[in-house]
């Protein structure tokens, strides 16, 4: 019992990031209509940005404090959400108006340029690096399950995140032209609604989350590397499909799903080496048993 | 009409320059069988990048001290260094490119005992001679009879880590936890398990990940529930580090133990308070060693910064020894000469230890044993084969 509520613990702190790179790639899709195949290298550039943020806020804050990682927490986001908007704005927008198969290819392309071009030794360099720690790290034993404070500020900010984003898009007047555009991008124009802006807004908000991720993720991880963002953008992929792309609640259960399931099979002898393949294996079932994914509804195609 | 003719005059003026280009590249050709090339692929950068770098400080060191004292056969000797990038498929390309187009006479690397096997059938194909500084999987010089190697292998790797484990640690429930991505880890795992079975100990959990992976709490909670003593992690050092983190969160506070994929700074770096009290085994240690070894630390420290060699610098630099060593005895660098030469290696005085090459291709050598105290690496002890 003791081991299947650790499992429980360890795989909602891995779901929960997820979640956030979930999110974002469902935001896009949602709007845009084609999967970013960059959102997972954001990922890996919030990871660098806190890196490189982290001894400069240590001059202003004190080191290893709550304050200093919200700021450089905040830091990277806003920074991520620059890149994010720039990317669409030179690899996407000049394709608008192209088959979505002509951009989704250049995403693969913008992203591979991405993971490139860190790994030369005078971007980031292929070695993983050490990432510091933000906050301090205090482990609880409660009984014999063991939960660390990082794991709890994973949670949280994973939450609060999802709640604050809920509020942008359901109860904003950004949130009511992003549902418009994605609804019928034609109309929303017609109604007035500047569709550029709009989709910068929902690169920047979806990258800014992958930051987010991110700094989660190397908290908890301790190292960092250009390729980070490979494995788990596709995890967090196949987590956004799961839940129903499009679908944002659903992309945050999806995220959870994979981080449980991938836990427990990360514990079980024998089962253990296919845990990668886990994902992949849950993705297809969900595509051939109910393709639209866990929480979207079937949508009807007025022809 | 008159821009037609500017650029007639314009090449007019070039035609000589080419000619004397062309002309200035002959003698350069022909002083190519002045040197003898040696190719060198290594893991420069990536998941694995400061084993390639230790290993191939070693060998530059090895080149140019033998350059200085006058090369090999009255010729100088030139190394070619490819980066594997620590990635599969990048050793196929980069010793294809090392022996047809640069046309080298034998072949050095990798550490990772993946990468080499991937190498070794291209060289031994081509009848080109590798000598592997340190992978220890024992398939790599099953590839043929081209291939060797300076280093021990798992085999005795695991047993010497069974025994450290159940002698002087006195565990006798032990765990493994293996990189199922890397033949190194699932060799070394397989002799680590038989060793202690043998010994009378007991396996009480094995579990797999992948190399390259973040999330180890998965496995190690598994492995914390089945209560061992020990746990033996035959992975490379990132994910080592990563796992030594995470074990100790989760209240898993046995000592790890590992090989010679654990040696680097990296180790200590990443895994900081989290590894200290752990075990390895590996090749080497600048601690102890005979005056040619204790040379070889004050020479490698005057040539890279004040860096203290590890156990794979030294291999590096044995790996250009004995492949140089086998080109002077062969006289000559033709594949089968060198070869022939190669395997004939015997007490050839090298850093980690006397040299001799068996049937199986492979050096017979000692092993010793380092803990991690302060951060530092400190020697235990050797074990012989």
């Amino acid at each position: 019992m003791t081991e299947f509520l650790q499992q429980l613990i360890n795989g909602l702190a891995l779901g929960a990031i997820y979640a956030l790179i979930a999110l974002g790639y469902t935001m896009v899709y949602g709007i845009l209509r084609f999967i970013n195949f960059a959102h997972g290298d954001v990922f890996m550039l919030g990871a660098f940005a806190g890196l490189f943020f982290t001894p400069v806020v240590e001059r202003v804050f004190p080191p290893q404090s709550y304050s200093g990682g919200l700021v450089v927490l905040l830091l990277a986001m806003a920074v991520c959400a620059g890149l994010g908007i720039l990317i669409e704005m030179l690899a996407y927008r000049p394709l608008r108006n192209r088959p979505k198969l002509t951009v989704l290819i250049t995403a693969i392309g913008v992203s591979l340029f991405i993971e490139y071009t860190c790994q030369h030794r005078l971007v980031f360099g292929a070695a993983p690096r050490k990432f510091p720690d933000l906050i301090p790290v205090k482990t609880w034993n409660v009984d014999l399950l063991v939960i660390s404070s990082t794991q709890v500020i994973v949670f949280v900010t994973t939450l609060l995140l999802l709640v604050i984003l809920r509020f942008i898009v359901q109860k904003t007047r950004m949130g009511t032209a992003m549902r418009a555009v994605s609804f019928n991008e034609q109309a929303a124009a017609l109604m007035g609604v500047n569709i550029n802006s709009i989709i910068s807004f929902t690169f920047g908000l979806g990258s800014a989350l992958a930051a987010a991720g991110g700094i989660l993720f190397a908290m908890s991880y301790a190292s960092i590397d250009p390729l980070m963002g490979v494995q788990t953008g596709l995890k967090a992929f196949v987590a956004a499909v799961v839940g129903g792309i499009g679908n944002l609640p659903g992309a945050a259960l999806g995220g959870l799903l994979i981080g449980v399931i991938e836990t427990f099979a990360g514990g079980i002898p024998g089962l253990s080496n296919y845990r990668d393949g886990i994902a992949f294996t849950i993705l297809i079932a969900v595509l051939i048993f109910r393709p639209t994914g866990l929480l979207s509804k079937p949508q009807v195609e007025k022809v | 009409m008159k821009r037609a003719l500017n650029l007639w005059r314009g090449s007019l003026v070039l035609a000589p320059l080419c000619l004397a280009l062309v002309v200035g590249c002959r003698p350069a050709d022909g002083k190519k069988s002045d040197v003898i090339k040696i190719g060198e692929f290594a893991s420069l950068t990536g998941k694995e990048a400061t084993f390639g770098q230790s290993s191939h400080e070693g060998t530059v060191l090895a080149i140019e001290e033998l350059n200085a004292a006058g090369g090999v056969l009255g010729k100088r000797i030139e190394l070619l260094t490819e980066d594997t990038q620590s990635k599969a498929g990048e050793p196929a390309t980069v010793v294809n490119k090392l022996i047809s187009r640069d046309g080298v006479v034998g072949i050095l690397g990798e550490v990772a005992s993946s990468r080499s096997l991937e190498a070794a059938p291209i060289c031994q194909q081509n009848k080109i001679p590798m000598v592997s500084p340190s992978s220890t999987n024992p398939k790599v010089t099953e590839v043929g009879d081209y291939i060797f190697r300076v280093c021990f292998i798992d085999p005795f790797q695991g047993t010497v880590m069974a025994n450290f484990a159940s002698r002087t640690l006195k565990a006798t429930r032990v765990a493994i936890f293996t990189d199922v991505k890397s033949d190194y880890s699932k060799g070394l795992a397989k002799f680590f398990k038989d060793q202690i079975l043998r010994n009378g100990g007991q396996i009480v959990a094995e579990l797999d990940f992948n190399g390259g992976d973040k999330d180890f709490k998965g496995q190690l909670t598994a492995i914390k529930a089945a209560n061992p003593e020990a746990v033996f992690v035959p992975g490379y050092y990132t994910d080592a580090a990563l796992i030594a983190i995470q074990a100790r969160q989760l209240g898993l506070n046995v000592p790890l133990l590992g090989g010679d994929g654990w040696e680097s700074e990296k180790l200590t770096e990443i895994g900081k308070e989290a590894v200290e009290g752990d075990y390895f085994s590996t090749h080497y240690s600048a601690e102890v060693g005979s005056d040619m070894s204790k040379a070889f630390v004050a020479n490698y420290q005057k040539r890279w910064q004040g860096r203290t060699p590890d156990a794979l610098a030294a291999c590096g630099y044995d790996s250009a020894l004995v492949l140089v060593d086998a080109i002077r005895r062969a006289g000559s660098t033709e594949g089968a000469k060198v070869r022939d030469a190669l395997a004939a290696t015997k007490d050839f005085k090298a850093v980690t230890g006397t040299i001799t090459i068996n049937a199986q291709r492979d050096a017979s050598k000692s092993a010793v044993i380092l803990t991690i105290r302060d951060g530092q690496y400190k020697y235990l002890e050797t074990i012989e084969p």
